[in-house]
């Protein structure tokens, strides 16, 4: 390329002084060092290495101790590098939310006005909060009162607190479908002492909790209810899913054929139904998806040409040194 | 050479006028970059996106 620009050019952008050039070569080398600084920098170098290879063969171990079933991955739409999520498929999931997993999950992480945009216009998002009564107040005399829902409302939660939601659930909590880096947010308000550790334990026993980036999870887990096989006997209440941590779940199943019907007339198979949940709280979880995506390409196109010209450079600097001669001269 | 050396006498020698193009050019860059990849973006995703499941303004 080099070559290509240099004849487009003439020689006027291939100069550049000896001098300059050499000094610039001279701080890369570690001719120069020490040897105490030699050993010093190479003992780090390697200490560091050493703690980062265990770190990783650490966290390795751990995951090979997980006796769950993996779920399959599939080919989601989105999963391409420069996919966007499919926003039909996103109307659709919040239809399934809304008429499906409300009835015992909460989701007061998103508010109506985020969906302007993403799956329905300003006036249907408004139609949708007005369906539902919201809390508000205290009014003049301290009495909290109900009013119709407003854009700026958040997705109303099934049970006043998680004690409620308990007692109606045997027990279980109705996990809060929310964002991973919301929750770790919550958790960390709620108790600064709580290590990251801690966190990641939590999750390896509420997968549900966590899910950034597991749609084939969800998927998996809303299809893969089946008999328990024998010897595994469940108690009152509990379900059988080998995509569970345990196989035994609390959460009845909730998608079969046909449950819901959807506005745009879409077959509502048991799949389809959780296709369309999971695509909905992927976009729940990552709100930014489609943004991100765009960046990407952004970026691909900036830091190419910042790459052309950096290779350039490059070659422009060492030119010099490059085509430099080492002579021999034998002693008379 | 005439058309470097006028580009160089006109722009690039003074400061004032060099941050003046730079200033011109990103302008231009961005919004012709933004709309590349925009247009790229909707090309790739063709059907999934809100603006094509969004109801027509008519109705």
């Amino acid at each position: 390329m080099a070559i290509a620009v240099g004849r487009m050019c003439g020689a006027g952008l291939l100069k550049s002084s000896t001098a300059s050039s050499l000094i610039q070569s001279s701080s890369y080398s570690t001719r120069e060092w020490t040897r105490s600084r030699r050993i010093l920098l190479g003992s780090l170098g390697v200490l560091a290495g050493g703690a980062g290879a265990l770190l990783f063969a650490l966290d390795q171990s751990v995951k090979a101790s997980d006796l769950d079933l993996h779920s399959p991955k599939n080919p989601w739409s989105h999963s391409g590098p420069f996919s966007s999520l499919d926003h039909a498929s996103i109307k659709r999931g919040y239809e399934v939310y809304k008429q499906v997993c409300a009835a015992c999950h909460s989701m007061r992480f998103i508010a109506y006005r985020n969906l302007v945009g993403v799956s329905h216009t300003e006036e249907e998002a408004k139609a949708e909060a007005e369906e539902q009564m919201i809390t508000d107040g205290p009014d003049e005399l301290g009495n909290m009162f109900q009013r119709p829902g407003k854009l700026s409302d958040y997705f109303p939660s099934p049970y006043p607190n998680e004690e409620a939601a308990r007692a109606a659930n045997n027990g279980a909590f109705p996990l809060i479908l929310a964002t991973l880096y919301q929750l770790v947010m919550e958790v960390c308000n709620k108790s600064f002492t709580l290590s990251v550790g801690h966190i990641y334990r939590k999750a390896a026993f509420h997968p549900l909790e966590y899910l950034s980036a597991s749609e084939d999870y969800i998927f998996a887990l809303l299809t893969g209810y089946c008999d328990p096989p024998a010897g595994i006997v469940l108690r009152e209440g509990q379900y059988y899913n080998p995509y569970f941590t345990g196989g035994a779940i609390s959460m009845a199943q909730a998608l079969f054929n046909e449950v819901i019907e959807y506005s745009d007339g879409t077959p509502a198979s048991a799949s389809q139904l959780a296709k369309d949940i999971a695509t909905f709280l992927k976009w729940t979880a990552e709100p930014e998806h489609d943004d991100r995506k765009k960046m990407f390409i952004k970026s691909i196109g900036i830091f190419g040409f910042l790459i052309a010209l950096t290779y350039y450079m490059k070659r422009m600097k060492w030119s010099t040194l490059k085509t430099r001669k080492i002579e021999f001269k034998p002693r008379k | 050479m005439a058309l470097s050396s006028t580009l160089y006498n006109s722009i690039f020698k003074r400061t004032s006028t060099f941050a003046l193009a730079c200033v011109a050019c990103a302008f231009f860059f961005e919004r012709t970059f933004d709309l590349g990849v925009d247009t790229l973006f909707n090309k790739i995703n063709e059907g999934k996106l809100w603006r094509d499941i969004k109801p027509s303004e008519e109705q």
